[in-house]
């Protein structure tokens, strides 16, 4: 019965994934883009928590789903809402290409996928109800991965500097 | 494991990095190709996290995590990118800003 529940589940947010995917990339006006993302966030969170990363949905929910894309609506408020044409990407032969691209990639994960099936993938490993928790990821994070830490807030700050001096209005270019 | 194997976790993420590989390819809304590179990251999130939970090992939830802070880099960078872009009134579309075409 528990495994039937888990099914259900994760058919409900593999096909909302997919479905706020499609919408995102095929919506005109970029703000209902936006908002379709925020739906793919959450249902992709929802499939985090199904593999026993609930420190990574809840940063997923509060960093991706609230911070990131509050940013991005604001910006998109700030430009007002400029329609394009879905799928004007260039000519027809451009169009094709990238289609073409797309599907090989596609084609490529599944056919890997379908060789290494039978070995490996069906048998995961057995793992604690503590995976995954805050406290084993801040053990981890603060001694394996100290430098990855501590490189990661560099990134943030040099994001953050040059937010702010691509944002700076200056006096010849205020028009 | 409960329910699927992480081999249906793998096919949902590879379909979702090829919408947002087309998103990108396709669009020409500067915005839009921003959102559909946000997918192709949460694609690959969505791959180091199986792959963690197959292994039992934590390491690519870490990965996972070092992603989303790089992808929020990328978007603060990116959006200032295109306000700034407007700000000029460069039109924003991705084919039309190629004054660095090699």
């Amino acid at each position: 019965m528990g495994n039937f529940l888990v099914w259900v589940i994760w058919l409900v947010a593999a096909a909302g994934c997919l479905g706020t995917g499609v919408a995102v990339v095929s919506m005109t006006n970029p703000f209902y883009s936006a908002l379709a993302l925020i739906g793919n966030l959450a249902s992709l969170a929802v499939l985090f928590l199904l593999l026993s990363a609930e420190f990574v949905a809840a940063a997923q929910i509060l960093v991706y789903a609230g911070a990131v894309m509050v940013m991005f609506l604001f910006v998109v408020a700030y430009l007002g809402g400029q329609a394009d044409a879905p799928w004007a990407g260039g000519p027809r032969l451009v169009r094709g290409a990238a289609v073409i691209a797309a599907a090989a990639l596609l084609v490529e994960i599944v056919v890997v996928l379908g060789l290494a099936w039978g070995d490996s993938l069906t048998e995961p490993a057995d793992v604690s109800s503590a995976f995954g928790s805050p406290a084993q990821i801040g053990e981890v994070f603060l001694t394996d991965h100290l430098l990855a830490f501590e490189i990661t807030s560099i990134v943030l700050l040099v994001a953050a500097v040059g937010g702010v001096v691509l944002g700076t209005t200056r006096e010849k270019d205020a028009a | 494991m409960d329910g699927p194997d992480v081999g249906w976790y793998l096919i949902v993420a590879a379909i979702l990095f090829g919408i947002g590989a087309l998103g990108v390819m396709l669009r020409r809304s500067p915005l839009i190709v921003l959102l559909s590179l946000e997918i192709m990251l949460n694609a690959a999130n969505l791959t180091l996290i199986a792959f963690a939970r197959q292994q039992g090992n934590l390491d690519g939830q870490i990965f996972a995590l070092a992603v989303m802070a790089v992808a929020a880099a990328e978007v603060a960078i990116g959006l200032g990118l295109i306000v700034a872009m407007a700000r000029r009134r460069v039109p924003l579309d991705v084919d039309q800003a190629s004054a660095l075409h090699g």
